[in-house]
């Protein structure tokens, strides 16, 4: 619960900071807040709990979760570093907005009540509303915060109208209302049933599965590239945490009926964004159209529902979190070297020859790509070995199988960065800075995602 | 602690060859020091599996949740192919150390990384890290080849990773498969859960595991890949694809599909024995044909495996027996031949055929080795590759009679693009372009001295191979 406190309130006096002098620096005291949240994480440890009025539950498993979340949230402040370098940049409340829209993340993650997930929801959404529009100068981000926008508040009006309509149908908004659901008049049920579609869709919107993924790869495109990774990542965990709770205690009893769509939906979400990343050049769009098929093997966990599916997706949340940072932290060094159109180029061929001119960097970024295409070493491999297992586990077996074969062809478009790093072409560029902070970001990113390759208990054992 | 230790040896090496990268003051003394405690470690294996010390075993848990255990331990076919591993890898390493490589440091550390994952594939007790390492080993060879291969290198090499992460991700399939079964991840144990399975389930994982094998070893018709990575990577990830990483498919098929899978092989692995005959053959008219040495050493390693796959998935103890000792003869050779194609290459500039000849007058010496290990790979008498052969050609031959004669002829054909290719290079009128070509000196011969002995001693001495591959036979389970 500390943490929750603590963000909301450091990340008001977030905005304060932002009225005096431009020039202050102010990556040190996000990351500073962010640290602090992080030990406050451990200050709630081992005190489990019902806070708010019941309305928030805090147990090792969620505050496991809650580190993941602000781990990420603070290497994606990591690699930010010199990105707001310019005069009409307004970084206090880019870190602000960060912070509270983590807030949003983290009551997503703990919520007890229907209530309190549409808060958590819109605490984040409407930051990144208008993050994704910050760069005022470009156009595509316009258009993308527009279309999420729209999209956006679309969603969640289907997800309140479902929340009402459950509330119709149990007369309260308590997430195990719907344990009790077989007491309910038949008349009532069919609203129930009509509450928990409408629920999953403005759910599955957040987290861009299919059929609801259509705004991903313009958002990913036109939103700048930090808060790109800031949305791939937090957003991600937190909606699929959130589809979790609902799903395992508020559906928990309609098993049968929803695990058949949801797989449907999942392995939709798998094949189509790995057959459509397979097409991009662009390196935001293709790690957008991954990030549909990452939500796509997120949803298989859920599938798989049993007493390890909060650790498996904590873990998928954290590797596919760190790879994502990795990814995108290197892609901000490396971008700035090459413009297109007086912007930053997008295209995969920004990483030309960078192992030659920095051999650190090509492999953190090797080392990411493999992560999200689950080869061996990386956490990426463990974290889809568990959600495939599981749901084959509970008899979902051609998952298994289009999971597998999807993975294969997800080397495809997971290797065109590595190959361009690994290329000699193009090698005489001018040299690449490397920001302290987003050095130790990028460190401590693909360490960790190392470690957990080859030491998962770690994590995993916690839950 | 001793198969901890021939793990982790290479493993800490190869990393520590990759931090330092440029730092190294001397590398060539460094890398004798890391092929000299390769082939050391190798001796102590061969030492302690032999008096049946107990430090064969190392077990700690991995992932509790899911029961997987690091499980890694050293039997009669594990040693072998250990054994083979670090000594090739020492080889390989000498080999780079004699060539002129950039950042050499980088590419010693990836063959060491290479090696520990070998080792450790071949050490595993558990599917899990069977699979993990059987992934693993590709990465640093892919990356070797990129670094330090051409441009058209990381498309072929590229196409290569696909192919066979896609053959081991089937594998995965079928692992997760028994695994949910079994709900253990100990080989041994899993194998009495897989004939538990009804038939139909039998012949899906067969086929999985089949694929995967299929692909690395490579058996016709999956063996596309082959030929342009073996020509078109640089030499060092050349040998270790031929020496090393196409006998992780004959070990796979040794060690996980023939006793995972024996309904599937009792029903369809005449299929596979025929497929793999037919490779054989074609692998042998391809090289008669070729115009580039190394495509023809390429062809040939494809011809020779296809022919330990055979023999392996006879079910016949000399089959296996045979399988094991060509594998070893193999690697040896295949290296040999390709450090041979590598040197002709670095002195003259041309891997083709008829841009060569009349070598054999200023390079004796070379003639002398060159021939030496070529008539290993064509399997003369007194070399080590005879032994193996002929057991695997009489468990075709007892197998299927019309298969043995075909693959009879595969001698024949080897004798006749190996003694070509040889009197291309070496004999003929003296190509005039490249006059300042000397002989191979100290350098080279540190690595050619070893292969010429192993392959004279195990011609002459086959025993100590065939002590620890009977031990194998006994291994397998066969009905």
């Amino acid at each position: 619960m500390y943490p929750i406190l603590f963000l909301s309130v450091s990340g008001l006096l977030m905005l304060f900071l932002g009225l005096g002098s431009k020039k202050l620096n102010l990556l040190p005291v996000q990351l500073i807040c962010l640290f602090i949240a992080l030990v406050l994480v451990a200050v709630d440890y081992g005190k489990p709990g019902f806070y708010f009025n019941s309305m928030v539950e805090i147990t090792n498993n969620t505050l496991w979760v809650e580190f993941t979340l602000i781990l990420v949230a603070f290497l994606v402040s990591a690699i930010s570093s010199k990105q707001f370098d310019e005069d009409n940049a307004h970084p206090a409340e880019y870190y602000a907005l960060m912070q509270l829209s983590l807030v949003g993340a983290l009551l997503m993650v703990t919520f007890t009540n229907y209530i309190m997930l549409f808060v958590g929801l819109e605490i984040l959404s409407v930051g990144l509303y208008v993050l994704t529009g910050s760069d005022k100068r470009n156009l595509r981000g316009n258009e993308a915060a527009i279309k999420y926008f729209l999209m956006g508040s679309f969603a969640t009006g289907i997800l309140l109208f479902g929340i009402a309509m459950l509330y119709g149908a149990t007369g309260n908004f308590n997430l195990n209302s719907g344990m009790s659901q077989f007491s309910l008049l038949p008349e009532a049920k069919i609203f129930f049933y009509i509450g928990m579609l409408m629920i999953s869709a403005g759910l599955l919107f957040k987290v861009s599965a299919v059929p609801f993924h259509f705004w991903t790869a313009d958002v990913y495109q036109g939103a700048p590239s930090v808060f790109t990774a800031f949305m791939a990542s937090i957003v991600k965990i937190a909606g699929i945490i959130a589809i979790y709770r609902i799903f395992s205690t508020g559906f928990a009893l309609e098993y049968q009926i929803w695990s058949k769509y949801l797989a449907i939906i999942a392995v939709a979400s798998i094949i189509l964004g790995n057959i459509t990343a397979v097409f991009q050049d662009n390196f935001k769009r293709m790690l957008a159209f991954s990030s549909i098929s990452q939500a796509g093997f997120l949803l298989l966990s859920i599938i798989g529902l049993g007493s390890k599916t909060e650790g498996n997706l904590a873990f998928y949340g954290l590797s596919y979190g760190l790879a994502t940072v990795s990814a995108f932290g290197v892609y901000l060094v490396v971008r700035t070297n090459v413009l297109e159109n007086g912007r930053p180029s997008e295209n995969i061929n920004v990483f030309n020859g960078l192992f030659k001119k920095n051999s650190f960097l090509a492999v953190v970024l090797i080392i990411s790509m493999l992560s999200l295409a689950g080869i061996p070493l990386t956490s990426g491999f463990l974290s889809k070995f568990f959600v495939l297992n599981d749901a084959a586990a509970k008899g979902y077996f051609y998952t298994l199988i289009i999971g597998v074969i999807m993975s294969a062809i997800s080397l495809y478009y997971y290797f065109k960065p590595v190959r361009a790093a690994l290329s000699n072409v193009d090698v005489n560029q001018q040299a690449i800075v490397l920001p302290f902070w987003t050095q130790t970001g990028l460190i401590i990113s693909t360490g960790l995602t190392l470690l957990l390759g080859l030491a998962p208990d770690l994590f995993r054992s916690l839950f | 602690m001793l198969t901890l230790l021939v793990f982790l040896l290479p493993l800490t090496l190869g990393l520590l060859y990759i931090v330092a990268k440029d730092k190294i003051g001397n590398i060539s003394i460094l890398s004798k020091v890391v092929a000299v405690s390769l082939v050391v470690l190798s001796g102590f294996v061969y030492n302690s599996f032999t008096q049946n010390l107990p430090v064969l075993e190392h077990k700690t848990p991995w992932l509790t949740a899911f029961s997987v255990n690091f499980h890694l331990a050293l039997d009669g076919m594990s040693v072998i192919f250990v054994m083979l591993a670090l000594v090739i890898s020492a080889l390989i390493v000498l080999i780079v150390d004699s060539i002129e490589y950039k950042n050499k440091g980088l590419l010693i550390g990836l063959i060491c990384l290479t090696t520990a994952a070998l080792v450790g594939l071949f050490m595993s007790k558990d599917i899990f890290f069977f699979y993990f390492f059987f992934e693993l080993a590709l990465l640093p060879v892919y990356l070797i080849a990129n670094i330090w291969g051409g441009e058209s290198a990381s498309k072929i090499t590229f196409k290569m990773l696909i192919y066979t992460v896609f053959g081991s991700l089937l594998m995965f399939v079928g692992f997760v498969f028994i695994y949910m079964r079994a709900q253990t991840a100990d080989i041994s144990s899993l194998q009495t859960t897989v004939s538990l399975l009804p038939a139909s389930l039998k012949t899906l994982l067969f086929i999985g595991f089949t694929l995967a094998f299929a692909i690395k070893t490579p058996i016709f018709p999956f063996h596309t890949w082959l030929p342009d990575a073996y020509t078109e990577s640089p030499t060092p990830a050349t040998m270790l694809l031929s020496g090393l990483l196409s006998k992780m498919g004959i070990y796979g098929i040794l060690r996980i599909l023939v006793p995972m899978a024996p309904e599937g092989i009792a029903n369809y692995g005449h299929i596979l024995v025929i497929l793999a005959i037919i490779g054989l053959l074609y692998g042998a008219i391809i090289a008669v044909k070729q115009g580039e040495f190394k495509r023809v050493l390429a062809y040939s390693s494809f011809s020779h495996m296809g022919l330990m796959a055979a023999a392996a998935l006879t079910l016949s103890e000399e089959g296996f027996q045979g399988a094991i000792l060509q594998t070893v003869a193999h690697a040896f050779s295949a290296v040999g031949l390709f450090y041979v194609a590598k040197i002709v290459f670095e002195k003259t500039g041309s891997r083709k055929l008829d841009d060569l000849g009349g070598l054999v007058h200023k390079t004796p010496k070379l003639a002398v080795v060159f021939m030496v290990i070529l008539l290993s790979s064509v399997a003369l008498p007194l070399t080590n590759a005879f032994v193996g052969e002929f057991l695997m050609l009489k468990s075709v031959f007892d197998f299927n009679q019309t298969l043995g004669i075909l693959a009879g002829l595969s001698i024949i054909f080897g004798a006749v693009y190996m003694l070509r290719a040889y009197q291309k290079v070496m004999f003929g009128p003296e190509k005039s372009n490249f006059k300042d070509f000397s002989d191979i000196g100290a350098k080279e011969l540190w690595v050619f001295i070893p292969i010429v002995l192993i392959i004279l001693f195990f011609g002459l001495f086959p025993q100590p191979i065939l002590d620890l591959s009977s031990s194998v036979f006994k291994n397998i389970s066969l009905k």
